[in-house]
């Protein structure tokens, strides 16, 4: 018995004196015991390196036009080919995206705005629950793609005057993508907070006579996070997913300026002359979401304590 | 049970008015005009009257009111005096709503489209469920096997490539390279013979595949975590030391309550079969709803994309509804009250 206390007595000690476990230290282990969201997250670093030193070593105009070279194959000039006007496909794959990830961050990042504040107040204050709830109930009874494309298609020629055709299109898609896209973390914020709300670090606080909005962003704000940070890896996800179709149904960015899904759209008309063309935008996409997905995945096991399995 | 129905149907009425105010007045805003179409030698104080007589310069709410009344009294008597054949009072002059483009009745656009969208996606809907659940309760049994890693990272691939890069990709291997499969799905063909079923059947092959593989991977990944669930409860074990057999504890025990989450997912489901998959229709051409609406977005359709979304809309506040009641009804736990 007291063989087996002592050396983890000394773990112990030498773990205090290291340094102090911290919940994110604790949240990587976990989470690199994961294998799948380990090499998935690999992948995606690289994918973004490519994205955003790529075009600094490959230097090659992504709209620059070899006419001569149009249809080539996987050649020294063009490591992943050339589209129907010779544009060489590597440079337009990165550029794509750039803009392919900052629509799915964006949009990420407006929806979870949304859908935390509405969830942590439908949570706190019952007052507002059953309206914020009943608003949300009738967002997640709209048929989102339809509506997707209707808004889009009307307010595209406005916006394009106001801020210029790419900025103006970036502008809607991501509002839009944002703003359809908010109930399922409203929902999951509230029934965390409900959860927390009546615990006894709360009550405490309380009766120290914090406020509501101190309750709402020192102590509960922070204790139902982890969730929205697993569903946040989805929505980036979705929302790339839903920025691509958009743009493969040809409601997306000008011709001019790729994305993946503009580009997909691009090459689906010569798939029987180059299908390099439909081949890397696509793979890369499916690459990306598929490596969010997994980090998702990962992060879920790793944020909840009572997943982690073993 | 009666009565929780009745009121969630009863609360669905406001929540319906609610949607279609909301789809009419984004749709509102639009610059689209009904006369655009038109040939351009019609004088512009002609179409001034054309504008007129159509009602667009009309007050909001009166334009809003109008379509509804459209929408739910006089379309519905269309379709039961078709069902039946029974001519009530003034037929020939109910005002139905109408496509801007091709000035036909929506409802039967939408009627022409159905069967089509029904037969692609439903089948493929079908194929899923089918496939899904073995699946799901497969690599559940066996957690941690090869077959569920397998299958776990095939339904996670499923999930995560969208349709339009599947379909390409499948028009690229088994049309352009193969030869095996038609690309484009063509609408004008009618089963008369062997032949043409076989027609039929091949050019059904790779929408159908696309959609299914989309479907299966979100149904097994369901089934498989609740299977799980199931598996560890204590009633297995239970049932397990009584000695029944281990078919009987998975088909009989944990199969039967684990179905319950997935009969409900799969029926929320069912209104995205209607809404037809709008990508994979465009890919391989095939004339359903899903492509209705995309056509009436693009040329600025506005009474189509009103009426369709809404229908959309409907089914799925319905099926929402048919949802819980089916959960209410398979699980004795669930008490509505």
């Amino acid at each position: 018995m007291t063989t087996l206390t002592q050396p983890a007595k000394i773990t112990l000690e030498k773990n205090i004196a290291d340094k102090p476990r911290t919940l994110w230290s604790d949240v990587w282990r976990s989470f690199r015991r994961h294998r799948l969201a380990m090499v998935a997250s690999v992948i995606l670093v690289f994918i973004i390196l490519m994205i955003v030193v790529g075009p600094l070593i490959w230097t090659l105009d992504p709209e620059y036009i070899d006419i001569v070279k149009a249809y080539s194959g996987m050649t020294p000039d063009h490591p992943l080919g050339a589209d129907n006007l010779g544009r060489d496909t590597l440079a337009r794959v990165m550029f794509g995206g750039r803009v392919s990830l900052l629509i799915g961050i964006t949009a990420m990042a407006i929806a979870m705005t949304i859908g935390t504040l509405i969830g942590l107040l439908a949570g706190y204050f019952r007052a507002l629950d059953n309206i914020l709830m009943r608003i949300t109930d009738l967002f997640l009874s709209l048929p989102l793609l339809p509506l997707l494309l209707v808004i889009t298609l009307l307010f595209r020629d406005s916006l394009r005057s106001t801020f210029g055709p790419e900025v103006g299109i970036f502008i809607l898609t991501v509002t839009v993508i944002g703003a359809l896209g908010w109930m399922p973390t409203a929902r999951l914020m509230r029934g965390e907070v409900l959860s927390v709300r009546e615990r006894e670090f709360v009550v405490a606080a309380r009766s120290l006579g914090a406020g509501d909005w101190g309750i709402l962003r020192l102590h509960i704000l922070p204790n139902v996070l982890s969730p929205v940070i697993v569903s946040s890896t989805f929505s980036i996800a979705s929302a790339i997913i839903t920025e691509s179709a958009l743009s493969f149904l040809g409601l997306g960015f000008p011709p001019d300026f790729p994305t993946w899904g503009r580009l997909l759209f691009d090459g689906k008309d010569f798939l029987s002359l180059t299908p390099l063309m439909v081949i890397w935008p696509g793979l890369l996409i499916s690459l990306t979401v598929l490596c969010v997905n997994f980090i998702g995945d990962g992060l879920r096991d790793a944020l909840d304590p009572r997943l982690s399995r073993k | 049970m009666t009565q929780y129905i009745a009121r969630r149907l009863l609360t669905a009425i406001p929540t319906l008015l609610a949607i279609s105010f909301l789809i009419f007045a984004i749709l509102e805003l639009s610059p689209a005009d009904p006369v655009g179409n038109l040939p351009l030698t019609i004088p512009a104080e002609v179409r001034e009257q054309i504008r007129e007589t159509m009602g667009v310069n009309d007050p909001f709410v009166v334009k809003y009111i109008k379509w509804l009344r459209q929408f739910l009294i006089n379309e519905p008597i269309n379709l039961f005096e078709k069902a039946t054949g029974i001519t009530l009072s003034d037929s020939e002059t109910r005002l139905r709503i109408l496509s801007w483009q091709t000035r036909s009745p929506i409802i039967d656009l939408i009627i022409e489209r159905l069967p089509q969208t029904l037969w692609v996606v439903g089948t493929a809907y079908v194929w899923a469920v089918l496939l899904a659940i073995p699946i799901g309760v497969i690599s559940a049994y066996r957690q941690y096997s090869i077959f569920d890693q397998i299958g776990t990272l095939i339904s996670m691939i499923g999930f995560s490539v969208p349709t339009f890069f599947t379909g390409l990709l499948f028009v690229i291997i088994f049309s352009v390279q193969l030869k095996w499969f038609p690309s484009i799905y063509n609408t004008t063909l009618r089963v008369t013979d062997f032949e043409s079923f076989i027609a039929q059947l091949r050019q059904m092959f790779m929408p159908v595949a696309v959609l299914t593989l989309f479907y299966t991977a979100q149904i097994s990944r369901f089934t498989r975590s609740a299977m799980l669930d199931n598996l560890g409860q204590d009633y297995i074990r239970t049932a397990r030391s009584k000695g029944v057999k281990e078919r009987y504890v998975v088909l009989r025990h944990a199969l039967r309550n684990s179905l319950i989450p997935v009969v409900t997912l799969i029926a929320l489901g069912i209104p995205q079969v209607f809404q037809g998959a709008i990508v994979t229709e465009q890919i391989f051409r095939v004339n359903g709803l899903g492509q209705l609406l995309i056509i009436a977005v693009q040329s600025g359709d506005l009474p189509t994309v009103q009426t369709l979304t809404f229908i959309f809309a409907i089914l799925i506040v319905m099926f929402n509804i048919i949802a819980d009641v089916l959960y209410a009804f398979l699980d004795p736990r669930v008490h509505y009250s």
